[in-house]
């Protein structure tokens, strides 16, 4: 074993700690608002993740990605909205009730947003590079005015939620119990993306991103593997929306916004594109500074910016990899 | 054996007033190794380039291994057993030379939607890298990044990974570019071996490579077929001589 595959290990090892204590020592400390505010970065990280996989191993460069996260949301506002008053969601062909359960709402955001993210795909990966950007961009604004001018909805007044969804086994109200429960579906999720990058599949996306035209001339048929790839990364992005619309309680047409597909894109490159754990600690260092930084200046870009310079000019792989050195963060 | 194994009909491909393939028909058989050869812009990366599909051309028509395949999509082709080499190469710079090879065989054995298992300890990937690393003279270097090899490595390595697919044909275009001699003799060495294995379009400038290693010779001139036949009847013909090798009969 190398010396950077230890520090590494270390590494990830202090940070899981650091996560898994911070509820009872921000307890202790008095500072409980702090378990809010990381379940909000657990919940970022987690998008953020979900975008690394299509721009930081599949060279997918989309600034549409908050597209899915805003789904994930309003599957969950739009659910519990029905749950309040009674009137069923669809009532043909068959009926479908409102629901606050997280069993059923977590996986249909899951399931609705990955379903967008393929119809939005089938289209967008017709084309790359610039052209992908600007029409991951366009489908975004678009769903963001839908969202915007559904008065049944709440329009750009948003929906609020009375309460979170239930779990059963957990109460969710609580914030520790919350924070839990995202730390959980993060760990489950980077794990996921893990197994996935390193698998055939993995292999075929890693390779188009390197070079397209070989992967083709090997007999690869790369649209189906890049749609299967964005697919899977707007699910991912679905379940951090059903997350964010839990924790804050609220669901706004903001939540898909291209700036903060922007925000998200800049957690990726902050952290580390193409690792697992870089997008996670892009989530961490951008969240934490935009919070101290807004204490006492009323435009935290004017620090953050520079900083986000030298991060990405000195650092191939973020701040992930100028931690763990050179050749440490491969993945 | 009556159909030879790639068939190409009355090719034509113009690029807006140059006509890069100009009625282009030629045929290359089961087994042999064909030589094209031309002048610098004869047309014969344009006529490759068609062959594999990434160009579509203005008609005409390419028949292989039976079936017409001149609208099928490259990939496609790709699985039909019709392999290419790049002129400047072309790999996986950041996977190593094993990935690299592991990814040409995944290619050919069904799709590749598996999200689980790793690929690096798939024993229907491990096995069969060793054995092409082993025919391409490439074993001592599986591990390393594939950047890191020499310009012939990398050409063996291209070889390599397009023979993975085990195809029927295979485009090597231009496969001595930018190479030393003793690249050349080695790359020599292994099309020679691969004869009768598969079959071979050698796309080349070097003719000496060309004329030692081809059973037939088809020249470009113009974007056109202008003499095919074996390599003394090529050398010895006075419209090649003339077009060629600009000689004045």
């Amino acid at each position: 074993m190398s010396p950077k595959f230890s520090r590494k290990h270390l590494l990830l090892g202090l940070g899981l700690i650091a996560l898994l204590l911070l509820p009872p020592v921000t307890g202790a400390l008095g500072e409980g608002y702090l378990v809010s505010l990381f379940s909000r970065i657990l919940i970022y990280a987690l998008v953020a993740l979900s975008l690394d996989l299509i721009v930081g191993y599949g060279g997918m460069v989309s600034l549409g990605h908050a597209a899915y996260f805003g789904i994930g949301a309003y599957v969950v506002g739009i659910l519990a909205h029905h749950s309040y008053d009674g009137v069923p969601l669809i009532s043909w062909p068959l009926e479908l009730q409102g629901t606050e359960n997280a069993l059923v709402t977590l996986p249909a955001a899951v399931l609705v947003s990955g379903l967008f993210a393929a119809v939005i795909g089938f289209f967008c990966l017709r084309t790359r590079g610039m052209h992908f950007i600007m029409i991951t961009l366009a489908f975004a604004q678009m769903l963001y005015f839908f969202y915007l001018s559904l008065e049944t909805y709440g329009g750009d007044d948003g929906l609020s939620l009375y309460s979170r969804n239930r779990l059963p086994g957990l109460d969710l109200a609580d914030d520790t119990s919350f924070y839990y429960l995202c730390l959980a579906i993060l760990l489950l999720c980077l794990y996921l993306s893990h197994r996935l990058v390193h698998s055939r599949f993995g292999r075929v996306i890693q390779g188009i991103r390197e070079n397209e035209r070989r992967m083709l001339a090997l007999g690869f048929p790369t649209y189906r593997y890049k749609l299967a790839c964005f697919t899977i990364a707007g699910a991912g992005a679905g379940l951090a929306g059903a997350l964010i619309a839990n924790q804050t309680e609220f669901v706004s047409p903001g939540l898909m916004h291209w700036t903060r597909s922007g925000e998200i894109l800049v957690m990726v490159l902050l952290g580390g594109m193409g690792t697992l754990f870089g997008p996670v600690l892009g989530a961490i260092v951008l969240l934490l500074m935009e919070e101290v930084l807004a204490s006492f200046t009323e435009y935290p870009m004017v620090l953050l910016g520079p900083f986000l310079i030298l991060v990405v000019l000195y650092g191939r792989k973020g701040i992930y990899g100028i931690l763990l050195g050179r050749g440490g963060a491969d993945d | 054996m009556t159909e030879p194994l790639l068939q190409v009909l009355g090719l034509n491909k113009r690029f807006g007033a140059v006509a890069a393939s100009r009625d282009l028909s030629f045929s290359v058989n089961h087994g042999e190794i064909h030589g094209l050869i031309g002048p610098n812009g004869a047309g014969k990366t344009t006529a490759i380039n068609q062959l594999c599909g990434e160009l579509k051309p203005d008609s005409g028509s390419i028949r292989f291994d039976g079936r017409d395949i001149t609208r099928l999509p490259v990939h496609a082709r790709a699985r039909m057993g019709l392999a290419r080499s790049f002129q400047i190469t072309f790999i996986f710079e950041h996977l190593s030379t094993e990935q690299n090879l592991a990814l040409a065989i995944q290619a050919h054995e069904g799709h590749s939607f598996r999200f689980w298992g790793r690929a690096d300890r798939d024993r229907r990937l491990i096995g069969p890298t060793r054995q092409i690393l082993e025919r391409v003279g490439l074993e001592a270097r599986a591990g390393e990044p594939a950047s890191h090899l020499s310009h012939g490595e990398k050409r063996q390595l291209e070889v390599g990974m397009a023979l993975a697919g085990q195809p029927k044909i295979l485009l090597l275009d231009e496969p001595m570019a930018g190479m030393g001699p003793g690249g050349t003799v080695e790359l020599s060495r292994l099309i020679q071996e691969l004869k009768g294995t598969l079959a071979i379009l050698l796309v080349e400038h070097d003719m000496d490579v060309v004329f030692s290693l081809a059973d037939r010779v088809t020249v470009l001139d113009y974007g056109q077929a202008i003499a095919t036949g074996s390599p003394q009847e090529i050398r010895s013909n006075p419209v090649v001589r003339r077009a060629y090798l600009g000689e004045e009969a």
